[in-house]
């Protein structure tokens, strides 16, 4: 291995991890949101609303997020859509990722034992009182650890977006392997940046989990 | 006990009015035509057994499970009224308020503190201050025995102590009436009496209760009057000491036979 090609390099690199950061921050806060709205839809009293709360997740979990990125950056000006490539990304990226959120959403939000806002409802709480009360605050203790998991497939995914040429980590170890034709030292150094983004993150939704453990 | 109180209270009738309850699951009607009324003050046991409706009933009381016919009256006012359903749902909450539930599984809330179980309810809804809802947490917990656990969570209590912060945090409300939906049924055999004595307390102070039992020796030396249901109807009702001792119903005996040692042992 080239340790002094990594080193005269990787600064290169951290800029590029730099971007990879800012996909996944926007990734991942779209995604929150696509979730929470989502799971609102599919948790719905309104059949229109659960149906495309469901067509939702089935159409983004359903097909490659290559493909989808692909659909809105290169298809997308077909139909009048003209988006950058990093824009692109980050809007292919959270949509995609904001399904599987809605899933993790709804899942620790039905987990949550019914009886529990039958007794709020029994004290006189309206259900919007019982859901913010009693079982949303249960939900979000419980949702946290698995959108952990959808965070870490998600910094991991932004990657993807090297397909449509946004400069980011891989993007850029692709790039370098151009000029140094060294593969193996330009993917390991993508991938320890990788790690340490991943491991700094596990490590803070496990803080957060602590957190807010109950006894 | 049970003749004395009634006499005390002949001149409120009707304080629970239930008319011709009848509720439907598509094809399987859980109860039929039932219609039972319950003086201020006084304490009825509903008995049966399981599938019999008597849970479904009670909790018709607050419409937790609406009836599809007849109607439930409190103090002369409609709790199940037909109402447009963005003033239903204002008209139900205010009924609720009134009307304190009592669950097998406690549902107490995890989250929250013994403390904030039963203020929250209270400071949410009749929007009092931090140190109006201590003092009634502290004082509604004296009164379950449970002040020295105020600061615990739900999971550190034993199940008899979960239920009787469940007991405290519905009276926190100020509640005009009290059902019990099988309060004892899910706890050791050692730590139903300690409940026992908290809803006996009530009894004492008078507190309208709608008891759903299986505890045939508490309800007969508690409840003013029994009820025995059986497949969506009330095949007998009397005080405890007639059902009990001479019901006049095949199947009310058949039900008794099953439970009676329980019985047999607290009459002695």
């Amino acid at each position: 291995m080239d340790f002094e090609l990594i080193l005269k390099v990787y600064p290169y690199f951290l800029e590029a991890a730099v971007v990879t950061v800012e996909l996944s921050v926007l990734t991942i806060i779209l995604g929150l949101i696509c979730g929470a709205l989502g799971t609102a839809a599919r948790l719905s009293r309104f059949r229109v609303l659960r149906f495309l709360g469901a067509a939702y997740v089935s159409v983004f979990r359903g097909t490659p997020a290559l493909i989808q990125l692909f659909l809105l950056y290169f298809g997308g000006p077909q139909i009048g859509i003209q988006l950058d490539a990093f824009e692109a990304g980050v809007i292919g990226l959270g949509l995609n990722i904001g399904a599987y959120m809605t899933e993790t959403m709804r899942g620790a939000i039905i987990a949550i034992d019914h009886g529990q806002a039958e007794a709020a409802r029994t004290l006189g709480l309206s259900k919007a009182q019982a859901f913010r009360k009693v079982t949303l605050p249960q939900a979000l203790r419980l949702m946290i650890r698995p959108l952990g998991v959808n965070i870490n497939a998600q910094i991991k995914g932004t990657a993807l977006v090297a397909a449509i040429s946004v400069v980011e980590l891989t993007y850029t170890a692709q790039r370098y392997i151009g000029s140094t034709y060294k593969p193996f030292e330009m993917f390991f150094l993508a991938g320890i940046l990788y790690i340490i983004l991943i491991t700094i993150t596990g490590k803070g939704v496990a803080y957060l989990d602590r957190k807010v453990r109950l006894p | 006990m049970s003749d004395t109180s009634t006499t005390q209270k002949s001149e409120t009738q009707k304080f629970v009015d239930i008319r011709h309850a009848q509720k439907s699951y598509g094809e399987l009607e859980v109860l039929k035509d039932i219609s039972l009324t319950v003086d201020r003050g006084e304490i009825v046991a509903i008995i049966g057994p399981s599938g019999s409706g008597k849970s479904t009933l009670l909790r018709a009381i607050n419409d937790l499970d609406p009836l599809t016919g007849g109607e439930v009256w409190l103090d002369g006012v409609q709790i199940n009224k037909d109402l447009p359903h963005r003033q239903y749902e204002k008209h139900i909450n205010e009924m609720r308020q009134q009307v304190g539930m009592v669950f097998q599984h406690f549902n107490l809330f995890p989250h929250l503190s013994v403390r904030e179980n039963v203020t929250m309810a209270p400071k949410l809804l009749k929007g009092i201050s931090d140190a109006e809802a201590n003092a009634l947490a502290e004082q509604q917990l004296t009164h379950v025995g449970m002040l020295e656990r105020i600061d615990y969570y739900p999971s550190q209590l034993s199940g008899g102590q979960k239920q009787r912060v469940a007991i405290a945090r519905a009276l926190a409300m100020n509640p005009k009436l009290m059902l019990f939906d099988e309060a004892t049924s899910a706890l050791d055999p050692e730590l139903v009496e300690e409940v026992n004595l908290v809803m006996k307390r009530l009894a004492e102070e008078h507190m309208t209760m709608i008891i759903v039992t299986h505890e045939m020796d508490f309800a007969a030396s508690v409840c003013d009057r029994v009820i025995f249901m059986d497949k969506g109807v009330v095949v007998e009702e009397g005080p405890p000491s007639v059902v009990f001792k001479n019901p006049t119903q095949e199947r009310t005996k058949e039900f008794l036979r099953k439970h009676l040692s329980q019985y047999a042992e607290s009459a002695k």
